[in-house]
This record gives C-alpha cells, sequence and structure tokens, in this order.
C-alpha cells in the first residue's frame, strides 16, 4: 500500500510531525513503513511552457525546433517527441535543472541548433511508464490549458509529496484505504479525522425506475449497491485526480473509471463502473456462471467460466466477473452517457478462489479477499456518485437499486482491566485503557469495572479479547512494558541422554578431522536411494520444484559427495566431511515416512600431509575403519563392533564392509566404486553411512572403574602364514577362544603377502598379551596357554608358525 | 721398580692426555688398570719383592693408581662436557620450519548458533524438543490457528506429500505436539530443526533452512516474561550492549504478535548499512500463544498462558558473521565451512 502523505493530509492532521517521525511512529504502532519515497526526487528548475511556434528541425527527420514560453521569456528547445505540437502546454528542464537520477540539464546544440533545455515526458520526471496516462506514454506530457507558463511543473503535477511505503501484516485490512490510515494515524497522534462530506442534489428521476436489481447467489453476494448517473461526460480527470491516482500507484483512464478507482483507494471499498446502454437489458442478474459459459474480460481475454465462479450478468449474459474483473462489453467509453456504479459486499473465498481460477489479482480483488467493510459499501457508492456530478457533470438518480442482506451489526468484546494487565505484566489504569479506545473510535462503555467495546466493522482483525489487548499495548507503547523472566513449576531442563550424544559424536568426528556439511533432504529419483542402509518405499512430493529436489533421501552419501565433487573441483583437493541427519524410509501407521537419524561421512585426498618430513598418506580404508572404531570406543561399544565384507551398489567390491553392533547391522563403510568415483570426477574415495539412532539408543553398562593391574603381563608374539583368504578377525577369533582366561589382549601387527611367502598364502604377525590379575604370571602358565594357541591355530586355520 | 713405576705413570698421563674420545679413554683406563694390564702385573710382581719393601711399593702403586684414576675421571667429565656440546650443536632446528599439523575439524556454522542457543535456554532451564520434518497438515497448519482454506497456507508455498502430509514449514509443529503430550503441564522448550518452503533457491532465500523457536506455557506467563527473556537472548548472541525493541506484528499462532529489532551492532544505533540506516535490525518474531491454539492443545487459556518466539539461525550467522548469501550454508565448501574453526569465548 502507497500511502500520498499529501493525500492523508486530507483527513488528518500530521503536519506537526516530519514524514520520517509520521513513518517511525506509525512503525512502532504495528504498521511497517519500509520506505519513504520523495516523488521529487530532488528535481528542481522545471516549470511549465507554452509552445509558441514549433518547426520541423532541417537537418533531423525526428527533431522539431520549439519556441517556447517559459514565463515572460522565449527559450529556443529542440525536442525529438512524436507528440510536440504548436499550442500546447508542456513541461519544460530549464538549463541547470537537475532529473531523477541526479541527470543535469544544459545548453546543447543538435545539428547545429541550439536548444536551451528539455521538454519532458512523465517518465522522465521519475513516474513509471506504466502509471503515465495511455495518451502520454510515448511522448512528451501535455498539460491542460488553463495553466500558466513559468509556473513550477513540480507543483502542478503534485510531485511536491512523500508517499509512505506500508509492509502490512494480512490482518491489518483495514489499512488498505486512505480512511483507514487516517483512523490509524489519528489513534496514534491522537488527533480527530475528517471524513468525506457526501453531498449533491439528486435527479427527480428514481434509479429504481431505470434499472431491475436481482441476487440469486445471495451467499457469495449478500449485499449489491447500485447508482445511476445520467448526462455523464467521459473526458480526462481533473488533473489533481490524476496526479492522486498516479500517488498511489493507479494509472489515470477517464474521469468515470478514475473516480471509481479514487473511492476504491479512498474507502477500501472497490466499484465497478457499467455503461447503462451498454447493458442493454436495465437489468442486473447476480448469479453463478453456467459450466463453460464465456466471457470477454476488460483486457480483452476470453475466459471460460465454472460453475462456482461469481458473476455480474444483464439477465442475459455475463458482463463482470464479481470483484475481479469487469467485462469488455459493458466497459465505460468515450461515448458514455449513462453510468450505473456498482459497490457489492462478495464474499472472500469466492473472490479468492475465482481470482486464482483466473489468474488475476487486482486492486479490487486484493480488498474484496480480505473481506470489505459492510457499513461502507453504500456510502462509498454515493461518495462515487457525487464526484460523477462533480468532476463528470452528470445528473445522479434518486435513491439505488439495492439488495442488501448483510450483517453489519458491531461484534462485542467485554474484557476485564485485569485480564489485560494479567497477560502483559502491566499496570495500565482502565481510564487509559478507555481513552485508547477512544482514540482508536471505537465506542466503548465502562461497565461493572469491565470496558464493553462495539468493533466498528472497519476493523475485522479484532475479534477476541486478545485482539484488544494487542491494540491497548500496541497504542500504550511496548517500550512500556516491563523486562521479567517467567516462573514456571520447574524442570531440571538440559540435554536428553540422546541429544547429549548426538553432540559427543559430532565432537568426536570434528576432533578427527571432519568437518560438518549440511545437504538438502531432498534428493533426485537418481539419488534417492543409492546407498541406502535398508529397502525402502521412497516419499516423493506431489509438486515437486525440479526433478532434482522431489524424493526424501534414504542415504545422505550421494549430497556428500557432491559437496566432495564440488570442492575437488574447486580445488580443494582434501576432503574430509560428515553429516548426521534424517533420513526417511517407508510409511508408519500415522501415514508420515520412518525417519530415521544417519551419520555419513566421506573422505578422499590425503589424510596426513606432511611434506618437508616426506610423511604423505592417501586416505584408504582403513582411515575410515579407525574413525568408526573411534567413534563406537567413545560411546563405549568397540567390544559389540564388528566388520564383515559385503557387496554394496555403487561400491568397491572389495573394500566395502557392513559394520555390526552385536548381530544388527548398522552400516556400510568401503570405497566408493572406481566406476562412480569417475562419473563423479573423483579420486579414490571413502565413505561411510551408519544409523545413528540405532546405534545411539543401543544400551551400554554403566561405566564402572576396573582395578589397575598390579602384577605384570607377558607378552609373546607369533608369527603365521595361512591362506591368502583367512580373515585377521577369523584368526583372532580363533586365538581369543584357544588363549583362554590369562589372554587379555590380541593385537595385529605385521602383514606381508609377497616374495618370500608363498602363493596364496600370507604372513601374519600378532602380539599376545597374557595377564592375571591375582598373581604374577609364571613362565609355565603362559607356555601352556600359548601352546594352546598355536595348536588351535594349526588346526583350525591351517597355520604354518614362522620362527 | 719405582722408576718403572713413575715412568708408567708419565706414560698413562700421556695417553690420557691423547684420548679424544670417552671410547679412547675407556681403552687407555682398561689397557693401564684393566685386570691385563701393567699395573695388575706390577701388583702381581709384588710378590717377587723382600717383604720389608712390600708395603712401601705397595703403597706407591695403590697411590699412582688412584691418581691416574682420578685424572682419567677429570679426563673423561671434560670429554663428556664436550660430547655434550657437540650433540647438543649437532641437534640444534630450525624452530620456525611448519609444524606437524593436526587436522581439526569444526561444526556448521549453522550448528554453532544453534548450540549457542540451545545452550543458552538450557542454563534458563529448558528442555530441546524434537519433531519429524515430514508432518501431518494438522499440526503443522490447524492445530497452530490456520484452518484449512487460510490464505497463509497456500499449496503453492509449501511441499505437500499428500494432501494431509507435508515437508514441515516452520518448526511449530513441534510446539503443538509438545503441548498436546505434556497434557496440561507447564513446558518450557525450545525447538530447533530444518524446515522446508517452496521458495527458489537464491541468495536470500532456501528451500530448506532451519529455524529454532522457543515456547512457555504456564500459568500467569505475562509479555513482560516474553520481552525479559528476548531481551536476555539478544544480549547472549549479538553483545551485552544490545538494546531490544518489539514492534506490532502478525502471525496466526499468536496474540498480541511482536517483531524484536536489537540496536545495530554495527553503528551502535546511528545508522550504517547493516541496519539499512535506521539504528535496529529485525531479529525474530514472537508473540503470545493464541488462545486458540492452547485450546485446541487442552488448555484453558482463561488460566494458562504463554509466549513462543521463532528465528532462522542463517538469518543470525550471516548478521553475526557477515555472510551475505543464504545458499554458502549448504553448497559446503570447506573454504567457508573451515572458517569457523575459531572458538568465540
Ligand atoms: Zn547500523
Amino acid at each position: 500500500m502507497l500511502v500520498s502523505t499529501n493525500w492523508l493530509s486530507n483527513y488528518v492532521d500530521w503536519n506537526e510531525l516530519s514524514v520520517e517521525e509520521l513513518a517511525e511512529k506509525i512503525t512502532r504502532a504495528g504498521i511497517e513503513v519500509d520506505g519513504i519515497i520523495d516523488r521529487s526526487f530532488g528535481m528542481d528548475n522545471i516549470v511549465i511552457g507554452y509552445v509558441n511556434n514549433c518547426v520541423k528541425h532541417p537537418e533531423a527527420d525526428k527533431l522539431h525546433i520549439c519556441q517556447v514560453d517559459v514565463g515572460g521569456e522565449i527559450s529556443q528547445i529542440i525536442c525529438g517527441a512524436p507528440n510536440i505540437a504548436e499550442g500546447q502546454h508542456v513541461i519544460v528542464a530549464r538549463p541547470g535543472a537537475i532529473l531523477p537520477g541526479g541527470m543535469k540539464i544544459k545548453k546543447a546544440k543538435l545539428r547545429g541548433e541550439e536548444s536551451n533545455g528539455m521538454i519532458c515526458s512523465l517518465q522522465e520526471l521519475g513516474i513509471e511508464g506504466k502509471l503515465v496516462p495511455k495518451a502520454y506514454a510515448e511522448g512528451i506530457y501535455v498539460l491542460p490549458n488553463d495553466v500558466r507558463a513559468g509556473d513550477s511543473a513540480l507543483t502542478h503535477l503534485g510531485l511536491y509529496d512523500r508517499i509512505l511505503e506500508f509492509d502490512l501484516t494480512p490482518n491489518r485490512s483495514d489499512a488498505l484505504s486512505m480512511l483507514g490510515v487516517a483512523y490509524e494515524v489519528g489513534a496514534i497522534l491522537s488527533k480527530d479525522i475528517k471524513l468525506p462530506e457526501i453531498s449533491y442534489s439528486a435527479s427527480a428521476e428514481k434509479a429504481q425506475d431505470v434499472l431491475k436489481l436481482s441476487v440469486e447467489a445471495t451467499e457469495d453476494n449478500p449485499m449489491y449497491v447500485a447508482k445511476v448517473v445520467k448526462n455523464v461526460k467521459v473526458a480526462e480527470s481533473p488533473q489533481w485526480l490524476q496526479n492522486t491516482l498516479m500517488s498511489a500507484g493507479i494509472r489515470p483512464h477517464n474521469n468515470v473509471v478514475d473516480i471509481t478507482n479514487y473511492v476504491l483507494m479512498e474507502y477500501g471499498q472497490p466499484l465497478h463502473a457499467f455503461d447503462y446502454d451498454r447493458l442493454e437489458t436495465k437489468e442486473i442478474v447476480v448469479r453463478h456462471a453456467r459450466e463453460g459459459e464465456k466471457m470477454v474480460t476488460l483486457d480483452q481475454v476470453e475466459r471460460t467460466l465454472n460453475d462456482q465462479q461469481l458473476v455480474i450478468t444483464n439477465g442475459i449474459e455475463p458482463v463482470a466477473l464479481a470483484g475481479v474483473m469487469g467485462g469488455a462489453n459493458s466497459e465505460v467509453h468515450e461515448g458514455t452517457t449513462m453510468v450505473v456504479i456498482e459497490s457489492a459486499y462478495f464474499a472472500p473465498s469466492s473472490v479468492r478462489q475465482t481470482s486464482k481460477e483466473v489468474g488475476l489479482r487486482s486492486d479490487a480483488s486484493t480488498r474484496f479477499e480480505k473481506g470489505v467493510d459492510p457499513n461502507r459499501v453504500a456510502e462509498a457508492a454515493e461518495r462515487a456518485a457525487q464526484l460523477m456530478a462533480e468532476l463528470a457533470g452528470g445528473e445522479v438518480l434518486d435513491g439505488s437499486v439495492t439488495f442488501d442482506e448483510l450483517d453489519k451489526t458491531p461484534q462485542k468484546i467485554i474484557l476485564s482491566p485485569d485480564y489485560v494487565n494479567n497477560r502483559l505484566g502491566m499496570k495500565i489504569a482502565m481510564d487509559e485503557m478507555k481513552t485508547i479506545m477512544d482514540r482508536l473510535q471505537i465506542p466503548t462503555d465502562l461497565i461493572n469495572g469491565q470496558l464493553v467495546m462495539d468493533i466498528p466493522t472497519r476493523r475485522q482483525d479484532l475479534k477476541i479479547k486478545e485482539d484488544m489487548i494487542e491494540e491497548i499495548a500496541r497504542l500504550y507503547g511496548y517500550d512500556e512494558i516491563p523486562k521479567t523472566l517467567p516462573i514456571v513449576e520447574s524442570t531440571p531442563g538440559g540435554l536428553t541422554p540422546y541429544q547429549a550424544k548426538r553432540r559427543i559424536v559430532r565432537r568426536y568426528l570434528e576432533a578427527a578431522g571432519l568437518s560438518q556439511a549440511l545437504t538438502y533432504s531432498l534428493a533426485s529419483p537418481k539419488d534417492a536411494q543409492a546407498f541406502a542402509l535398508e529397502t525402502a518405499p521412497v516419499t516423493k512430493l506431489l509438486m515437486p520444484m525440479s526433478e532434482e529436489r522431489s524424493i526424501l533421501r534414504q542415504s545422505i552419501i550421494p549430497h556428500l559427495l557432491d559437496a566432495t565433487t564440488y570442492n575437488v573441483a574447486r580445488r580443494n583437493e582434501s576432503i574430509a566431511l560428515y553429516e548426521t541427519g534424517s533420513v526417511f524410509l517407508g510409511i508408519e501407521e500415522d501415514g508420515l515416512p520412518k525417519e530415521v537419524e544417519h551419520v555419513a561421512a566421506v573422505l578422499t585426498g590425503k589424510w596426513v600431509h606432511h611434506a618437508w618430513q616426506g610423511e604423505s598418506k592417501k586416505v584408504d580404508f582403513f582411515v575410515m575403519k579407525g574413525i568408526v572404531e573411534g567413534l563406537f570406543e567413545q560411546l563405549g561399544l568397540l567390544d559389540r563392533l564388528q566388520f564383515t565384507k559385503a557387496t554394496v551398489d555403487q561400491m568397491h567390491p572389495g573394500r566395502t564392509a557392513t559394520v555390526w553392533l552385536d548381530d544388527q547391522s548398522v552400516g556400510i563403510i568401503g570405497q566408493v566404486h572406481p566406476t562412480v568415483q569417475k562419473q563423479r570426477d573423483l579420486q579414490e574415495t571413502y565413505v561411510m553411512e551408519m544409523n545413528l539412532q540405532a546405534i545411539m539408543q543401543t544400551a551400554i553398562e554403566e561405566l564402572l572403574y576396573e582395578a589397575v593391574p598390579r602384577y605384570p603381563s607377558i607378552s609373546r608374539d607369533i608369527a603365521l602364514v595361512v591362506d591368502r583368504d583367512t580373515t585377521a578377525a577369523n584368526l583372532e577369533k580363533i586365538i581369543k577362544q584357544a588363549g583362554g582366561k590369562l589372554l587379555k589382549k590380541v593385537q595385529l601387527f605385521d602383514l606381508y603377502e609377497g616374495k618370500n611367502v608363498e602363493g596364496g598364502t600370507k604372513s601374519v604377525a600378532f602380539s599376545l598379551t597374557y595377564f592375571d590379575p591375582e598373581r604374577t604370571l609364571t613362565d609355565e602358565d603362559v607356555v601352556k596357554a600359548h601352546s594352546k594357541v598355536l595348536d588351535a591355530l594349526t588346526v583350525q586355520a591351517n597355520a604354518q608358525l614362522r620362527s | 721398580m719405582k722408576e718403572q713405576l713413575h715412568e708408567l705413570k708419565e706414560q698413562v698421563m700421556l695417553k690420557i692426555k691423547e684420548s679424544n674420545t670417552v671410547k679412547d679413554l675407556n681403552d687407555v683406563r682398561v689397557a693401564y688398570l684393566g685386570k691385563k694390564g701393567p699395573i695388575t702385573d706390577l701388583l702381581k710382581g709384588m710378590g717377587k719383592l723382600p717383604a720389608e719393601e712390600r708395603p712401601k711399593m705397595g703403597a706407591l702403586v695403590n697411590e699412582i693408581r688412584e691418581s691416574v684414576t682420578e685424572i682419567l675421571e677429570e679426563r673423561k667429565e671434560t670429554l663428556e662436557q664436550q660430547a655434550i656440546q657437540e650433540q647438543l650443536e649437532n641437534e640444534s632446528i630450525d624452530v620456525t620450519l611448519p609444524g606437524r599439523p593436526v587436522e581439526l575439524g569444526n561444526h556448521h556454522p549453522l550448528t554453532r548458533v544453534v548450540e549457542e542457543i540451545e545452550d543458552f535456554f538450557i542454563s534458563m532451564g529448558y528442555e530441546i524438543a524434537e519433531g519429524p520434518e515430514v508432518e501431518k497438515d494438522y499440526y503443522n497448519f490447524e492445530a497452530l490457528n490456520l484452518p484449512k482454506g487460510h490464505p497463509a497456507r497456500d499449496m503453492q508455498d509449501s511441499f505437500y506429500i499428500t494432501e494431509d502430509i507435508l515437508l514441515r514449514t516452520h518448526t511449530s509443529p513441534v510446539q503443538a505436539r509438545t503441548m498436546e503430550a505434556k497434557d496440561g503441564a507447564s513446558i518450557k522448550i525450545i525447538c530447533p530443526g530444518k524446515v522446508y518452503r517452496r521458495d527458489s533457491d537464491d541468495a536470500t532465500h532456501s528451500h530448506q533452512f532451519t529455524q529454532i523457536e522457543g515456547l512457555v506455557v504456564g500459568e500467569n506467563i505475562r509479555m513482560s516474561d516474553l520481552k525479559g527473556t528476548l531481551d536476555l537472548l539478544a544480549k547472549k548472541l549479538f553483545g551485552a550492549e544490545r538494546e531490544i525493541r518489539l514492534r506490532p506484528s502478525f502471525f496466526p499462532f499468536t496474540e498480541p504478535s511482536v517483531e524484536m529489532d536489537i540496536s545495530c551492532f554495527k553503528c551502535g544505533g546511528t545508522g550504517c548499512n547493516v541496519c539499512k540506516k535506521t539504528g535496529w535490525i529485525e531479529i525474530l518474531g514472537a508473540g503470545m500463544v493464541h488462545p486458540n491454539v492452547l485450546e485446541m492443545a487442552g488448555y484453558n487459556p482463561e488460566e494458562v498462558t504463554g509466549f513462543a518466539f521463532g528465528m532462522g539461525p542463517e538469518r543470525i550467522a550471516m548478521l553475526k558473521y557477515g555472510v551475505e548469501d543464504i545458499r554458502h550454508f549448504y553448497t559446503n565448501d570447506i573454504r567457508f565451512i573451515s572458517q569457523f574453526h575459531r572458538s568465540e569465548a
């Protein structure tokens, strides 16, 4: 909503403030003023000129040499506009004038002829092209002949005006009119407001004798008022009216249309003007369209209607799409002499629906959608009739043709001062509350210590007690509210164990060298299920914005790989990222997908890089595995963790494992398949993804201190040659089973495949630690246990001992 | 024999002097004082001497042995000193060479902001509440006083899965769920999480972003409590000198509704480009929980009141760290993420 401060002065006297102060007060009271536009844009030295003489430039086809009276002085000005002519009053920017954007006008020579300034279009004065009257859209602006050369053109065009740009919240539709703004400003400044005085002398002829009205769709159109004005002379509007409309962002057309728009902006009540003669039937019937019925709207588009859409008809065919747009067939034109003014209440939902279906939103439809003031419907029609009499020479027929079933009674709200103060944490006296209601012009009685308020229908946002608390607080001033802290039944607060563990996981991964990434939950069909830990139906959007983001992800890895490719392409070649977040699997009983929190990570490039000391190591499977093991250790689950070789789509078949927690598979780890790496422009890249929820919900034993050993332990190393396919985990298992309770630790410390071992075998070495918490072990004890281990390895793993 | 001894002493002294390493010196020791050395030989040969000369000669041998030992020790100490000196010189390094890097990861700047806010409220006794990102229309809209047909819940603005299920457009459904679950008990919660809207991604819009909301419900919760809470939050996030102001606003789920501005942390209120010359920066929306919302969750709004507030960690991070494009938070360029290593405390 654009509010001309000049226009506002007609209704409320705010002039003791600067425009900036006014804007600040309005903002603090609840309507945000987004900006202040100075329509003069700092322009200067722009006057009205009279074109005494205008001849073609001898050297240029499109230029004219004009002798312009600029107020007691004749100036020669070259003009290139197609519509320049002798005898016109025009806008002249004199030498030294400054135009919007800071352009300075200087004396110049154009093809040998002197030019002392510039004859201007409205666009050159900073008025948007879409607001310039059509007749002057392609050339200079021509003023009417009742002006005087040498006068300020800016004054004449009303450009010494500042506009407040309102950013209205959806509830404050009352401020979609100048009167509504005036009520608001009046309340803020504690000032009375001046409403328009409506008076005109009506003709003896009665409106209802020339026009018949019937409303069939009474629910969608509970009130319809038609006024008839005859002997209208359609012409350009007076300058002040055109100026006012342009200041409100509306393009002037002709006096009749301009008046309906002026009243729309003044009252917030959309009006429509029909050409009475073109209605042909002397009748208006409001009904729903017939399914498939067609009409051509004002914009010359033929529209096919449906049976939910409300139309105004002449009893035969539609002449307007109610509240949205008029029809071309009944439009007011130059030859119109008799006008029907329509002022109505159309149901918000009906207008919203229709305007959405036909894709038309206008100043009228947005107001109907919010609900216009029932008590202004009739008054706005009278106001328009008055202006048509004053400005278009019309004769207003007596009375109006009306259908009215609209409830116009004000709502009552009863409020006790305690209720207000208890909710604000303040102590505002009842009298002060009453004063605020007076400022808002909300009729209020004090009855039995309560405020009894009749809410004017113009404030349709005020429905419940809390709405009135807001009115009181915002005008009393939010700065006056004290600062206190809530007192509620105390809870300890804090993180749940799950939330605390999530933070531990993040901290751990960061300390391990991975940075946290944050990627999108929506994925492409190609990526949605890639790398998923389980197979489940996908969750798709009904109306995605793009295929790229159309399905909820079931794995985090694809987006982490995207992030890696993005980084590598920018020469960030060593990447270590992790993410925790939800994946979306199948559908639960309540209809929502199962949301499971996962953790995923990606590693590529160098892991250790310390060049000048010659240390440099690429990431490999075991770097990622170490990170996973550390994570389980951090969560107290390391001894329940296992890895088994696995085959996963898009992963390297020889370098991928399933991660097990006890006998539950909780994740995958491994290298991305070389083909996929290539597709994604990646070098050797390792990923892991785990069901974080499953891991974090696994109960762990209470942390209990274990005695620090008092007796020394004894270590023995063994070196074995085994089949290449024998896994380390298998050997370890055999050792542990055979070692008995004295064997405390088994650690693989060497692995060799190559020259000195037979083909198809490998050499592995373990270090075994024996220990008894009760006593010092003897050699004998160890030999006994150790030989069992050796026997078991020989028998169960076909291992050969190496010396 | 006496001459022999003195000659021997001279000889040893010379050898000691000539020894330049501890090892050489040790060789000398072994050669002269060892079991097979001449002094031992001499001692052995004493048996051949007349008995009356033996003690005298014995004393002389011992004397020489002691003095040789003493000089040996002295020399050894000197040589050891020299050796250490030499070692230290050899071991000297250029301390300005680069250290062995410790690769640290760090959290995402949005996590940093969210955790800062969470921790602040935890210290005031709040709990952290979480809920599903895919929500029922009821919790996302209806329970929040946005009935079907309300203009603010246009299909165009939300990602629907079915007619009744959508990606949550704010974290408020967690509030609705919590209120419902608490069954009339009082509440103090903070709800952080991802939310989704049907916006095209550009410098200021993202179809996925984060929100953090707060809710307090109980007997006698007042708007002044909201103001006091937000004032502390503003000071915590943006510095102790920050002032706040509340402006009336509109949200369907609160009444009265406010927006909170903080005094500009860049210019202190005199006006600059960060605050668009106003001296104030809009930070969050808040209000008193709408009676309809309380009622739908089973509270009696005549007896129980509450306040709620919500903000965007993206906006806060953008303001705090001067980030100009919201997309930076989701591209995961490590040159961006790794700038948030440093602790601020
Ligand atoms: Zn500033």
